[in-house]
């Protein structure tokens, strides 16, 4: 029992982590809080099932077409909903946040009503990208299961490589510290958003295939998956990368626990109950800068 | 703006609202009971939208979760009558749980401030939300409550108390917002150290706004469970309702509290009137409110009155 809330944890958390982390960069990079966040996943997955099925792909090419979906949501998101409102000159500088969430919410509904049109909302389940199961330690897990954790790890790390080691990161860094000085210096910060919409549509992407392959992903989960992904990054401190991780191990074990020790029915309340006290008590979160 | 009843009857809007009141009056006597009971239940759902932007337009605070005091008010008041409790004393009971929940909530709450907050009211919902399914015993879990009584069995009576309730509501709600107590809430937030710094007590006011908003939300969420005979968490709990109201009040233009009851009218008028296209209709509606919010920011009312300033 121990060792499968270990390791079904690990990948479900891997999963939370990856989702949450393109919802944080874009937070700290550009101060937008994408409330159409869950729909751009279930648009990746439901992507990666059209393809995987109806052209009898193999999983791989449906993972990627599901992942183009992902950066072709962002972008939509991006030119059409969220730009217009920063650009707006009717909208008072200290509201355009509310009008940024409203209006990501707003899209985010109509492409998940879109989707449930067109394919239902009935589950979408993608094929494993490998087959097979694998003992460890005395638990059989699908193979499938392993891979996810270690896709998701490798794309974080790519993520982290990016940030932190080429250019183009440190003008994404410096942008979410001070984008007035970027500015200054010469550095166009719409070319630096457009950078980050499509790194956030990519990780979105490859979680929203991840999750279809894993638990499936339904069109009427988006405003759910959003929710995840806006409670773990604010339990880990908006803006911190790291944090969102921390959280999203936390928030992930803490579900599988509660699900095998107590019941699935309870699965999301302790983790919400924690999100409440953390809130409360440090509102920056575990490792929030501010 | 000298407040008081003088301001009321120098503004535009309430001669705008009315108006809209004089042909809302009149309608018993034309329309089917099919649209008065659809009105009914639009009426209701413009007292939560008017609830709502006394806390947004003016507090700047945004509730992710008025469904949190909808759901009290309108579950308290279903219990109580599920013990037999008369239905008059069930509304009341109804308003002072949401009032309690609303303070539970507010007072650690209002010290943080904008997606904080937000957050913390919308994981209020969920909590709400699992509560209710956990004690199906008492509550019904997911099928919902059914009501031992009833508002009433006639839809014209039905519409008569809606209306009168949202006209009270709305004039108390109205003359608040234009009172001297809507003019600091609207100046803490806009800039919270300023107000503070002219001598009042921010937080004291935001507070009486979150109560206000509770107390009018949990008896509306009340009332709506009575005419309807059911308490579900589909139609006074799920977060989607709560968008509901956000995107009326939105739509109808914020700050104006009467703009937030005419988008709650639109709004399910619109739904009821794009039922033939099944499911997309929610998709056009939100498709519409994303429009006005893109291209016409202070909703319908800022298109009234920037026509009314034009001629």
């Amino acid at each position: 029992m121990f060792a499968q809330i270990l390791i079904d944890g690990f990948a479900i958390s891997a999963l939370y982590a990856l989702g949450a982390v393109g919802f944080s960069l874009m937070f700290g990079v550009s101060g937008v809080l994408n409330l159409a966040h869950g729909a751009t996943m279930v648009v990746a997955a439901v992507t990666a099932w059209v393809v995987a099925g109806q052209f009898a792909a193999n999983s791989w090419l449906a993972a990627i077409a599901g992942t183009a979906a992902g950066i072709i949501t962002a972008f939509a998101t991006y030119f059409l909903v969220v730009r217009p409102i920063q650009r707006s000159r009717s909208v008072p500088a200290a509201e355009k946040e509310i009008f940024v969430l409203t209006g990501t919410l707003l899209w985010g509904i109509m492409i998940q009503e879109a989707v449930a049109y067109f394919y239902t909302d009935n589950p979408k389940t993608v094929r494993p990208l490998i087959t097979g199961v694998m003992q460890i330690g005395g638990v059989r897990t699908p193979t499938n299961e392993l891979l996810i954790a270690v896709i998701c790890w490798a794309v974080i790390g790519l993520l982290w490589l990016l940030v932190n080691r080429s250019k183009a990161g440190k003008v994404l860094l410096a942008a979410s510290i001070n984008p007035r000085a970027l500015t200054i210096l010469g550095f166009e910060l719409s070319r630096v958003y457009l950078m980050v919409w499509a790194i956030y549509g990519v990780l979105a992407g490859i979680a929203g295939v991840l999750l279809a392959t894993f638990l499936g992903a339904s069109s009427a989960q988006a405003s759910q998956l959003t929710a995840s992904a806006f409670s773990i990054v604010v339990l880990g401190g908006l803006g911190s990368v790291a944090g969102s991780l921390l959280a999203a191990y936390v928030v992930g074990y803490l579900e599988t626990a509660t699900a095998y020790l107590i019941s699935p029915v309870y699965r999301t309340i302790p983790a919400l109950i924690l999100l409440v006290v953390v809130v409360y008590v440090r509102p920056r979160g575990l490792l929030g800068r501010r | 703006m000298s407040g008081g009843i003088r301001g009321l009857l120098r503004s535009r809007e309430i001669w705008i609202a009315l108006a809209a009141a004089a042909v809302l009056v009149s309608l018993p006597w034309v329309a089917s009971a099919y649209i008065l009971g659809v009105l009914t239940i639009a009426y209701y759902f413009g007292v939560f939208a008017m609830s709502w932007d006394l806390l947004f337009g003016f507090a700047n605070e945004v509730n992710f979760g008025p469904t949190f005091l909808i759901g009290s008010g309108a579950y308290a008041a279903g219990l109580l009558n599920a013990h037999g409790v008369p239905v008059w004393l069930c509304l009341l009971g109804g308003s002072a749980a949401a009032l309690l929940g609303g303070v539970v909530l507010a007072v650690p709450a209002l010290r943080l401030s904008g997606p904080y907050f937000g957050l913390a009211t919308l994981v209020a919902v969920l909590l709400l939300q699992q509560a209710i399914i956990i004690f199906a015993g008492a509550t019904g879990g997911e099928i919902g409550l059914t009501m031992n009584d009833i508002l009433s069995a006639d839809a014209i009576t039905n519409y008569w108390y809606a209306l009168g309730f949202m006209g009270v509501s709305g004039l108390i709600l109205f003359t608040l917002s234009r009172s001297a107590v809507g003019l600091i809430l609207q100046a803490s937030g806009q800039d919270r150290i300023g107000a503070s710094a002219l001598g009042f007590n921010v937080t004291k006011h935001k507070l009486a706004a979150f109560c206000i908003s509770a107390v009018f939300s949990g008896l509306a969420g009340a009332m709506l469970v009575f005419y309807l005979g059911t308490a579900s968490v589909g139609t006074v709990v799920d977060v989607a309702v709560g968008v509901q109201v956000i995107i009326a009040a939105v739509l109808g233009g914020r700050r104006t509290i009467i703009g937030a009851a005419i988008g709650a009218i639109f709004l399910v008028l619109a739904g009821e009137a794009l039922r033939p296209l099944g499911q997309l209709s929610t998709f056009v509606v939100s498709g519409i409110a994303l429009l006005v919010i893109l291209f016409f920011v202070d909703g319908l009312m800022g298109l009234l009155r920037r026509r009314r300033e034009e001629t």
